[in-house]
């Protein structure tokens, strides 16, 4: 989500940084769960909504209005996939290795993908600029093989036909091999 | 309080209702391995050592959590266990770096003591060599998480007894690993009152005192039972 | 508000709107028939366009069923330029396009044909975005009715008739557990539903989440009934955006109409139910780590007993059940527990909905009664695999359940079949394998799954799937040993006997079937064939 506030009359006061305004926001958060231990997913699912990723300071702040062990918070934070501590880099793709792409090729597709940006699968750092990452089963078994690249599903891949394969990766905004730096 | 009986390898013993079937078995005098299990915290049935057989269910059950029943019928060392026992342990070797040459807890480790207890002397499994790290910055104590076998004992004296819940488990599966506060090194958690309980209770050389050389880690685990009775029912045996 | 069911128009067209057609294009194609059917000048009275949830052949999305005079017609696959000849065919089909006569679907077809219509009935037909047109299809008529003229004992008694089996994997009798509950000392209780439906190749629950949510609740809110809860929690994963947003709102929906909250339907009967996201965790599905999620922990199971019905949520008894299960019970009491009995067999009464993907020509969801056979699921109904080759396996249950192969495909689908085959039910995900799947890949496919997410708190799980992956790995590149071979079935005996819960336990299952049933792939990855020791 990207704040967008309407065009106002220059206020006097200094506005606040944009570090203030998360903390104000993930504070707000935390009050309208009543403060409650148990709803620390939900709490951190909004803060990585606000941040991108789950900042240690933010993590911190957490801890701190929901009267918690900084180790629990942790715990909980690194616990589950789809909770990310790091920066996550500007593009990423998610590849399905559900069992319905998984037999038709989805190992491949991730294997091209790999090759053709100079990335690890799984590695969240990637190349700086892209990072591939594996999901079990996007709910389009009926498309497979399937890819998410920044959001956009991509779906029946063509991975008998290595040029429409590349094709596909081109028009996603993939750069191709040559184009990453060793 | 009323008391159930039950057998353990075919000897008849009596316990309080409401133990556990590691109570009966103390009470029939037979020594199963245990490595989560600490006496004074809660259990968890982690390290899955201490299974035992239930006549009637074809599941194994593990003896520190498992409530007793009036009549049930337990074995510890059948041949099965005693293999997946084996199994565990060098399980546990292959996943962690155990240099217990260099190891403080060397001779004194329940790591090795289960090992030999279970007759395993090498591991059939490869050894992993995960990257792992030794974190010194407490001043008093440091933990190298290269001998860590996630028992969680530190985490729940820390929780449970200390109170101060310094320690948690981070992350999941194979890369799972003990964290002081937000995975910050140790010195710098605020929380840690310098109590010594971890220490007191890790079952390996992972966590130790600065000042311990190889082979000179001496371990209090006896202390939350301690604690814990005097705190609990005010009786004091820690004289 | 929606006004399609009060008075029905003489045509309508059913846009499927759930996730599979979406991601097919269906919410343009839906916008572009909207748009042709203003620009042919017709009314929504004369034509309405209705978004309905899953019309069951996924893999040809976008689907849209048109009723009509003369019946229903089921469109594949439309493309939305195809959204004018659309429109034009509800009137006269003799004048269909080329394109939209090939993306015609015969209702004869044995994918529809053979079908059941009982938790899935109101799929396909009701807006799942519309309490309305729910209740105009009958949902909460059954709470109502046990509000108001059953008593929680009688209500438990349908259902321990019905002979219902938890749909969640493990099959335990549904009645049972309510009884289990409903008997605890007096105090508080919870109903929870189970939506994490982390199979991959499932997708059975989050169908009946994106096309019929107020089924869903109906039958959580009989159950808290049934066993004295007033309060519940839907614990769905947070891959089912879509699901959870539909969810979300049939909530708000429910409570304006008084349907939940306090005072249900004028009765003292009171329900809160809350939604829970998940956040990426497999083992969340298993039920002691669901409950420790929903109280904002790690999702970590512990042993049972004591089972969540006797000690769950904050220490008090909590009912815990699958989405289907739930979804099961308002017909259940509908047409009573003797009727929902009288379908399925011996041991496993009633329908199953089932996910069938893989190498296989109809994709989508399939609801049969259980124990029809294996090969009329997945050849007649499936159509068997799309260039004609023959089948080679059929793998059942996810990473815990295991691979059947074409030879037994005659086995009724029902937990004691599945289970004596090595496989086991499951959720409900059912993947087909064509002739060049490699078993010892599927297993190592699996395995790493279970590497993957695996809670790591206990050690059996933690290192020995790793263990596990690793010697499978030698197998797929075929440098693996005699000394492999013994191993991997040690190991495997191992993980499965002593891990803590279900997903270490079943972890070895794909391989234990595979060895079972294709031993001679691995053997043939062995260096010295020869010396690998038989069973
Ligand atoms: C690893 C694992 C994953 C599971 N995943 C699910 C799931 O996604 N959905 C589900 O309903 N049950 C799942 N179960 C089964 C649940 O633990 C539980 O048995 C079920 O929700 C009970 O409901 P039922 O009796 O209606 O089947 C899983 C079990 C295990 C061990
Ligand atoms: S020394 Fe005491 S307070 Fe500090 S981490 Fe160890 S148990 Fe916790
Ligand atoms: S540091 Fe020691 S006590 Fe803590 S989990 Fe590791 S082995 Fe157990
Ligand atoms: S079997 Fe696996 S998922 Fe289950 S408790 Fe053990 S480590 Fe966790
Ligand atoms: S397996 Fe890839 S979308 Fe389901
Ligand atoms: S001592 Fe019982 S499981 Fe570890
Ligand atoms: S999702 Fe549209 S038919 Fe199943």
């Amino acid at each position: 989500m990207t704040a967008t506030s309407p065009a106002r009359p220059a206020a006097s006061k200094p506005s606040p940084s944009a570090e203030e305004i998360a903390n104000r926001k993930i504070a707000q958060v935390i009050r309208r769960h009543g403060a409650q231990p148990d709803a620390l997913i939900e709490v951190l699912h909004q803060v990585q909504e606000i941040h991108g990723y789950l900042p240690k300071q933010a993590l911190d702040q957490v801890a701190r209005q929901l009267r918690m062990p900084l180790s629990r918070v942790y715990g909980v934070a690194s616990f589950y996939h789809l909770f990310t501590l790091e920066p996550p880099t500007p593009h990423r793709c998610a590849v399905c290795l559900g069992t319905a792409c998984f037999v038709k090729g989805g190992a491949d597709v991730a294997a091209r993908l790999e090759q053709r940006l100079g990335v690890k699968l799984d590695d969240a750092a990637g190349n700086g600029t892209w990072a591939v990452q594996h999901v079990s089963c996007l709910g389009a078994c009926g498309q497979a093989p399937v890819l998410v690249v920044d959001g956009v599903l991509l779906t029946k891949l063509p991975i008998d036909q290595p040029e429409a394969l590349d094709a596909v990766f081109e028009s996603a905004g993939m750069p191709s091999a040559g184009a990453v730096p060793a | 309080m009323s008391v159930i009986t039950l057998s353990v390898n075919g000897k008849d013993v009596a316990i309080p209702e409401g133990g556990s079937l590691l109570e009966a078995t103390r009470a029939a005098g037979v020594e199963i391995p245990l490595l989560c299990h600490l006496d004074g915290l809660e259990p968890v049935g982690a390290c899955r050592l201490c299974l035992v057989e239930v006549e009637g269910s074809n599941r194994l059950m593990p003896a520190c959590t498992t409530a007793a029943s009036e009549g049930m019928a337990i074995h510890t060392h059948t041949h099965q266990l005693l293999d997946y026992r084996r199994m565990a342990v060098e399980l546990f070797f292959a996943e962690g770096n155990h240099i217990c040459a260099f190891c403080v807890a060397n001779g004194n480790c329940e790591l090795q003591n289960v090992a030999v207890q279970v007759g395993m002397d090498h591991s059939r499994f490869p050894y992993q060599y995960p990257q792992r790290v030794v974190d010194a910055s407490h001043p008093l104590f440091a933990i190298d998480h290269n001998r860590c076998i996630l028992c969680t004992r530190c985490v729940r004296v820390c929780d449970e007894i200390e109170g101060a819940h310094v320690w948690d488990v981070g992350s999941r599966g194979s890369h799972c690993h003990i964290v002081a506060g937000l995975d910050q090194p140790w010195g710098e958690v605020d929380a840690c009152t310098n109590c010594g309980k971890c220490v007191d209770v890790c079952p390996t050389g992972a966590i130790f005192h600065k000042e311990d050389t190889t082979a000179e880690k001496l371990r209090h685990s006896d202390r939350p039972a301690l604690l814990k009775a005097a705190r609990d029912e005010h009786v004091w045996r820690n004289q | 508000m929606s006004s399609s069911a009060q008075t029905k128009p003489a045509r309508q067209l059913r846009c499927c709107g759930a996730s599979g057609c979406r991601s097919a294009g269906s919410e343009e194609l839906q916008a572009a028939l909207e748009a042709a059917r203003d620009a042919a000048g017709h009314t929504a009275q004369e034509l309405a366009i209705k978004p309905v949830g899953c019309l069951r052949l996924c893999g040809r999305g976008p689907l849209v069923a048109c009723d009509g005079p003369g019946g229903t017609t089921l469109y594949g696959a439309v493309p939305p330029t195809e959204a004018g000849a659309l429109i034009e065919a509800t009137r006269n089909y003799d004048h269909a396009s080329d394109t939209l006569q090939a993306s015609r679907l015969d209702p004869q077809l044995p994918f529809f044909a053979l079908q059941s219509s009982v938790v899935l009935e109101g799929c396909g037909q009701v807006d799942p975005e519309s309490i309305d047109d729910a209740i105009a299809f009958g949902t909460y008529s059954q709470l109502r009715r046990c509000l108001h003229e059953l008593t929680p004992e009688e209500v438990r008694e349908q259902v321990k008739r019905s002979g219902l089996r938890g749909r969640g994997g493990g099959g335990y009798p549904t009645g049972l557990k309510w009884d289990t509950v409903a008997l605890q000392p007096p105090g508080p209780r919870y109903v929870v539903c189970n939506a994490d439906e982390g199979d991959p190749g499932a997708f059975m629950d989050r169908s009946v989440l994106e096309s019929d949510p107020h089924r869903l609740l109906e039958g959580l809110a009989i159950a808290a009934y049934a066993v004295g809860a007033d309060r519940g929690y839907v614990y769905v994963r947070a891959e089912y955006p879509l699901a959870v947003e539909r969810l979300r709102k049939a909530l708000q929906q429910a409570r304006r109409a008084g349907l939940l909250g306090s005072g249900i339907d004028g009765t003292s009967f009171a329900l809160t139910i809350e939604v829970r996201v998940g956040a990426g965790a497999y083992v969340c599905g298993e039920e002691t780590a669901l409950l420790q999620s929903i109280q904002g922990q790690r999702g970590m199971p512990r042993p049972r007993p004591p089972y969540p019905a006797q000690s769950g949520l904050w220490g008090a008894p909590t009912l815990i059940n699958n989405v289907e299960t739930f979804a099961a019970v308002p017909v259940i009491l509908r047409e009573g527990g003797d009727w929902y009995a009288s379908m399925g067999t011996a041991g496993s009464k009633g329908t199953k909905v089932f996910a069938l993907s893989g190498a296989v020509t109809n994709t989508g969801l399939v609801e049969v009664p259980m124990g029809t056979t294996l090969r009329s699921v997945v050849e007649v109904i499936g159509g068997g695999v799309p260039d004609g080759t023959p089948i080679k396996a059929v793998q059942t249950g996810g990473p815990s359940g295991g691979c059947i192969p074409a030879e037994l495909l005659d086995t009724p689908v029902d937990y004691e079949s599945l289970l004596e085959l090595g496989s086991m039910m499951g959720s409900g995900g059912m993947v087909v394998m064509g002739e060049t799947t490699s078993m010892p890949e599927v297993a190592r496919h699996f395995m790493r799954f279970s590497v993957n997410e695996s809670c790591g708190k206990c050690v059996p799980c933690r290192a020995g799937t790793v263990q596990l992956a690793q010697l499978l790995e030698r197998f797929v590149e075929r440098r693996a040993s005699p000394a492999d071979m013994a191993k991997l079935d040690a190991l495997c005996r191992m993980v499965k006997a002593t891990s803590l819960c279900g997903l270490g336990q079943s972890a070895p299952n794909p391989v234990l079937s595979t060895l079972r049933y294709f031993r001679h792939e691995y053997e043939a990855a062995c260096r010295q064939p020869a010396l690998c020791d038989r069973p």
